[in-house]
């Protein structure tokens, strides 16, 4: 796999307030791939994340210096529409957050504010972001009740294609299945396989084996610096870096 | 001492300080009750006062309060509002905010025969509205300011954060996610703490005495620059400045009585609204 790079990352650094979040990081990330970025708590996998989006302007306090380059374009400089910016890089979160309303009207809700009114539009989005994300078939009967009322699985899966339905070429997923059950949770691991087939993904996650799993790069972070990123079997079987290789074989972290 | 003891006597302590609250409230509501319900009749709802006020009934400041009220609420709820969501959705916690904050905290412990003389120097003087329906309006508009801002940032804060992030991330603008994913949610809390502040407002007496309640008026207002007559201030009078205080004391009750049934009501709307706004939250 020699795919060409989505987002290219260089020397990039994040302050919050006086605390150094991320020290100087470079990274390509690979279009149409599933990168996974794992470490322990703390360490500033979840704010790399953020800022491939630039959720992190929204956090008081949060600066940030370098490039972040998607698709040659510097996301960070001055006149950036943060708003196609975030309709370009969509963003799964940790717990499942549907908005409540129904469930027509959560995956219709970014296609909407994008400016699409038409019904018979808007009906071909839900569906096929639905199908997309595997979720169609179980509310296809009940697009019109609550979202609330899907399980914590469904309701993720829901996320995702609420996320889907802006169309956005990159898919952004901080720890997405660390609040569903075993079952859920290889659903949604299916489903990301799936998604890369269109999607470049990069997923936060604290749970090694499902780096291993699913991801075809790997970047393991401790304490805001990018120690080692390389395809996820170099990462996982001959780690360049005694560090890496420490944490993997869980003797920290 | 056993342990077992204390911890009994304790709790009888606290029970007791619940139990009088109950017992201050119903034994207004029974005093009151008891002293004016005879003379409340139809024609004490809908006939002005008569001969000095020892007949008749108290139409025109029911009328009065009721619009005074409006005013209020027009002036009040809107910028709370606005000021709330501001606060608690665009200001950045600095030193702008913290200023507002203090504001609003010390507004709040100002009395309110200040706010009412405040509202003489600024709306019956400066604006030269006179004493009168808008400048008595504006002024308990003011005073409700901090209890409007303060329920509506609380009804704000209800609102998770996760659909804030969730439609951000989306695309949308802050302005967006507040007006789709944020209001909607918020409206009912909001209106349940402002109507509680307006319930407030209408028993008010200080703050429009000297804006635009009057003694006594035989028509009932024609214009939101007209004085017009107050429950409060009516109960006011009857109690204190009548000249015969004795033979009006039953009207005074029944007086009392009608403003607190005002005041119960407007609450009870609130309450209303509240269970309604939670079943809606659970449901879902």
């Amino acid at each position: 796999m020699n795919n060409k790079t989505k987002v290219k990352v260089e020397n990039l650094n994040c302050f919050y307030d006086d605390f150094q979040a991320l020290k100087d990081i470079n990274m390509e990330i690979k279009s149409k791939e599933i990168t996974a970025l794992i470490g322990p708590s703390g360490c500033g996998k979840s704010t790399f994340l953020r800022c491939l989006n630039r959720m992190n302007d929204l956090i008081e306090g949060a600066r940030i210096e370098g490039i972040v380059c998607i698709d040659d374009y510097d996301i960070y400089q001055n006149g950036t529409d943060v708003v196609s910016l975030r309709k370009k890089v969509g963003m799964v979160f940790q717990q499942p957050n549907p908005f409540p309303k129904s469930i027509y009207d959560n995956i219709a809700y970014g296609p909407r504010i994008h400016g699409i009114k038409d019904r018979s539009r808007l009906n071909e989005i839900v569906e096929k972001s639905l199908k997309n994300s595997a979720l169609w078939e179980e509310v296809k009967d009940r697009l019109d009740t609550s979202a609330l009322d899907l399980s914590g699985g469904q309701q993720q899966r829901l996320c995702i294609a609420r996320a889907l339905a802006v169309e956005p070429d990159i898919l952004l997923m901080d720890e997405p299945a660390s609040a569903l059950d075993p079952v859920a949770t290889s659903r949604i691991e299916d489903l990301m396989k799936d998604l890369a087939e269109n999607y470049t993904i990069v997923i936060v996650t604290h749970n090694m084996q499902q780096a291993a799993r699913i991801s075809d790069r790997t970047g393991f972070f401790l304490m805001g610096e990018l120690i080692e990123f390389d395809r996820t079997e170099t990462i996982f079987e001959k780690p360049a870096q005694q560090k890496t290789e420490d944490y993997i074989t869980g003797r920290f972290g | 001492m056993s342990r077992k003891y204390k911890q009994f006597f304790g709790f009888m302590a606290l029970r007791l300080a619940g139990l009088i609250v109950l017992f201050v409230l119903f034994y207004i509501i029974y005093d009151i009750v008891s002293k004016g319900l005879s003379s409340i009749n139809w024609e004490f709802i809908s006939q002005p006062p008569r001969r000095g006020m020892t007949e008749g009934g108290i139409y025109p400041a029911i009328v009065g309060t009721f619009y005074v009220t409006v005013i209020t609420a027009l002036v009040s709820v809107p910028l709370g509002m606005f000021g709330a969501i501001y606060l608690n959705e665009y200001a950045k916690k600095g030193r702008l905010s913290r200023l507002i904050r203090m504001a609003i905290r010390n507004l709040a412990g100002v009395p309110s025969i200040v706010f009412g003389l405040f509202g003489v120097a600024l709306f019956v003087q400066w604006f030269n509205f006179g004493p009168s329906l808008i400048s008595a309006g504006f002024t308990l508009g003011l005073m409700t300011l901090p209890v409007t801002i303060t329920a509506s940032e609380e009804a704000l804060k209800t609102v998770p954060d996760a659909y804030r992030k969730g439609s951000l991330a989306l695309g949308a603008t802050r302005w967006e996610t507040i007006k789709t994913n944020v209001l909607p949610l918020a409206i009912p809390g909001m209106m349940t703490g402002s109507i509680l502040g307006l319930a407030r407002a209408a028993g008010e007496t200080a703050p429009i005495l000297f804006t635009g309640a009057a003694f006594f008026l035989p028509h009932l207002p024609d214009s939101p620059f007209s004085q017009f007559m107050a429950l409060p201030y009516h109960l006011y009078i009857l109690a204190t400045q009548h000249h015969n205080i004795s033979v009006v004391r039953p009207i005074a009750y029944a007086t009392a009585l009608v403003l607190i049934v005002l005041v119960l009501l407007i609450n009870l709307t609130a309450i209303i609204l509240r269970i309604k706004y939670r079943k809606k939250f659970e449901n879902k």
